[in-house]
């Protein structure tokens, strides 16, 4: 079996080394072109095509929490909190929420004779990103002096309070007779994105949407690449490999720590406006505490602190909770003559689906390099090398 | 410069020649003084020892000299600079460099990857510069990583285990990079807290050798805590030693060896 194994990375190495060096570049177009053309191959407003584009999403989710948690290694269980402002970011910008301004910034015709503010859907992804990493500063500060468990306290109460803001916020004025948020009525109307020569996006034909949220993956994930192979990536990893080495070879801690949570907060800021104008509404019954955990869950399925393993488990959690469950495997019970669906039980199926990759494969999905090395690489070596080793002295073989 | 120094002992407590000068500190953590008011002078280009039985507040000492600790009184200087009160990325920043008693190397990272983060504080790569890699960041992240290999080379790691995880290297091979990420920060003062511990007489031999080619090759200052008295003799030219948090004898090797105080606080009062 170990023989095999070493066979195989002999020969994977053998390939890497034969491969021309532009071969990942030109792997990397050849991924985004079928990512591309990839929305023509369904209906265009196919259940499949609405799951593919909430896959994505949540995989720029897992990707800015993957930031946090993987490559700092600060367990942060409010997550929901960015997708909350994001969110709210497009109803505050995006819609006749604040009904006595008349803001319009390069907006649809349609939009820009309607009160609020209204400004393009690019413009509400920075400001959204923007106040999303303001907000992961604030709530990065107190976390400063914890670590482990008590960090996981403390954005978890962040979260829940972003939350019930939320919920509450109808009651907060903030002049005119304008309130903070809509709470359970929720922000309805909000605009869908528009750019000048190709017009508003509809809801019946998905496609648009793709490409938007994909351009938006492709974004995040070039970022998150950098910053990976950066100064900046390697000094994330130091402080959650060990925090006092870290600082003692000149990593400032605040301003590190805070980077990591500002930049993984701006990222659920960006998934999150992109959902409000998808669901064409904001309403504080969307961000709930389970949300926090279902992200967490796609980047430990992923593989926690890879990048690829990010995406991975983003997109297997979406299909299976927008698509598997719900459209395919939905009838399976009662066709087996029980009395309920799989849909009620999906919970149940996500707690399920943890357990088994946590007992069978706990580095993830898509490990990181550095995991996969710790968990095989060696250990193949180092039999090679028992194996080697002259026989014992008294002829023992 | 050189005329100035003395590169040998007997160093005069002239303050001008000092590189890192500790002024009466105290550490107590609660009612336990593990530091009491001591005074300690390193002269620039020398090898300085700090020994003491267990408990002393030997790495107490470091850790206030090195700002994980702040001191609950007196004044650390570094060559003019008050860094007393100056976080420990700061004082690397300044030329202070350290390495752990019980290695604290990135475990989940390479030995070149640990050398590197070594070189964070002498990078100037930001977010912006990152996401974005101009030129220059390029470069900078070519010419860390060059250096680093230089580093790892010269304390005597061999080339096919650069690029293995620093948790699966032998525990020598652990020490040695531990002293290239604490020099891949380009310091002025080094501090080595017992580099020698877990190793052979030869390695312990070996180091010691090292430690002088690394003083000469990089202009370095040293303050070493160590335990094998062959090395702190073999080694330092000036002995300072700590017993229950005080400075209880200072001076060369010889003469610290023969004070009365310092056997007494190592085989205990003769009755």
């Amino acid at each position: 079996m170990s023989e095999l194994r070493a066979q195989l990375r002999e020969w994977r190495a053998a390939v890497d080394k034969r491969l021309p060096p532009w071969s990942s570049r030109g792997l990397a177009i050849f991924f985004i072109v079928i990512g591309i053309v990839l929305p023509f191959g369904f209906g265009s407003s196919s259940a499949f095509m609405n799951a593919t584009i909430i896959a994505l999403a949540y995989a720029v989710m897992s990707l800015g929490l993957n930031i946090v948690v993987g490559f700092a290694g600060l367990l942060d269980l409010g997550y929901v909190a960015f997708y909350a402002l994001g969110a709210y970011s497009l109803g505050w910008f995006g819609s006749g929420f604040f009904f006595k301004a008349q803001i319009h910034v390069l907006v649809s015709a349609v939009a820009s004779t309607l009160p609020g503010v209204h400004l393009n859907f690019i413009l509400i992804l920075i400001a959204a990103a923007l106040i999303c990493a303001a907000a992961g500063t604030v709530i990065g500060l107190p976390t400063l002096r914890l670590r482990g468990d008590y960090i996981a306290i403390v954005t978890l109460a962040f979260g829940e309070i972003i939350g019930d803001v939320a919920v509450n916020g109808q009651s907060v004025p903030v002049g005119g007779g304008m309130t903070l948020t809509a709470g359970n009525l929720g922000i309805s109307a909000v605009d869908s994105p528009y750019f000048p020569g190709i017009g508003s996006f509809g809801l019946l034909d998905l496609r648009p949407w793709y490409w938007l949220i994909f351009a938006i993956l492709l974004v995040v994930l070039f970022v998150n690449l950098r910053l990976r192979d950066s100064r900046l990536g390697r000094a994330w990893i130091a402080l959650r490999e060990d925090e006092v080495a870290a600082v003692s070879m000149g990593i400032p801690l605040v301003k590190t720590k805070l980077l990591a949570y500002a930049i993984g907060a701006a990222f659920g800021g960006m998934s999150g406006a992109f959902f409000g104008t998808y669901y064409t509404e904001v309403n504080a019954g969307q961000f709930q505490f389970g949300f926090s955990i279902f992200i967490l869950a796609m980047v430990i399925i992923g593989g926690l602190g890879s990048i690829w393993g990010a995406v991975a488990g983003g997109l297997a959690l979406g299909y299976i909770n927008n698509y598997l469950i719900p459209d395919v495997l939905n009838t399976i019970p009662a066709k087996l003559g029980f009395n309920f669906q799989l849909t009620e039980v999906e919970f149940g199926i996500f707690g399920f689906l943890l357990v088994i990759m946590m007992v069978l494969r706990p580095q993830g999905l898509i490990p990181e390099r550095r995991r996969r090395l710790e968990l095989t690489a060696e250990i193949g070596a180092e039999d090679a090398q028992l194996a080697e080793a002259p026989p014992l002295p008294g002829g023992v073989t | 410069m050189s005329s100035i120094e003395a590169p040998t002992p007997p160093a005069p407590p002239a303050a001008a020649l000092s590189v890192l000068r500790a002024e009466h500190i105290t550490k107590t953590f609660g009612g336990l003084v593990a530091v009491n008011d001591v005074s300690l002078d390193i002269p620039q280009h020398s090898i300085v020892s700090l020994i003491g039985p267990n408990g002393a507040g030997k790495t107490t000492l470091f850790n206030m000299l090195t700002g994980l600790y702040r001191p609950t009184e007196g004044r650390i200087v570094l060559g003019e600079r008050d860094i007393t009160h100056a976080r420990p990325d700061v004082i690397t920043r300044h030329g202070v460099a350290r390495t752990f008693q019980n290695i604290r190397l990135f475990g989940a990272m390479t030995a070149v990857e640990n050398v590197m983060v070594g070189h964070h504080a002498r990078m100037k790569a930001g977010l912006f510069g990152s996401i974005f890699r101009p030129p220059w960041v390029g470069r900078e992240e070519r010419e860390t990583r060059e250096h680093a290999r230089e580093l790892l080379a010269y304390v005597g790691l061999r080339k096919p285990i650069f690029d293995r995880l620093a948790s699966h290297l032998p525990y020598g091979d652990q020490r040695r990079v531990e002293i290239a990420r604490a020099l891949a920060s380009q310091p002025k003062v080094l501090l080595l807290d017992e580099p020698t511990a877990g190793m052979n007489p030869q390695e312990s031999q070996a180091l010691t050798e090292f430690m002088r080619a690394m003083r000469d090759d990089l202009k370095l200052t040293i303050l070493l805590i160590e335990h094998d008295m062959k090395v702190v003799m073999g080694v330092s030219e000036r002995v300072t030693v700590l017993d229950y948090g005080k400075k209880i004898a200072e001076g060369e090797p010889a003469v610290v060896r023969a004070d009365p105080g310092v056997i007494e606080a190592y085989l205990g009062k003769q009755a």
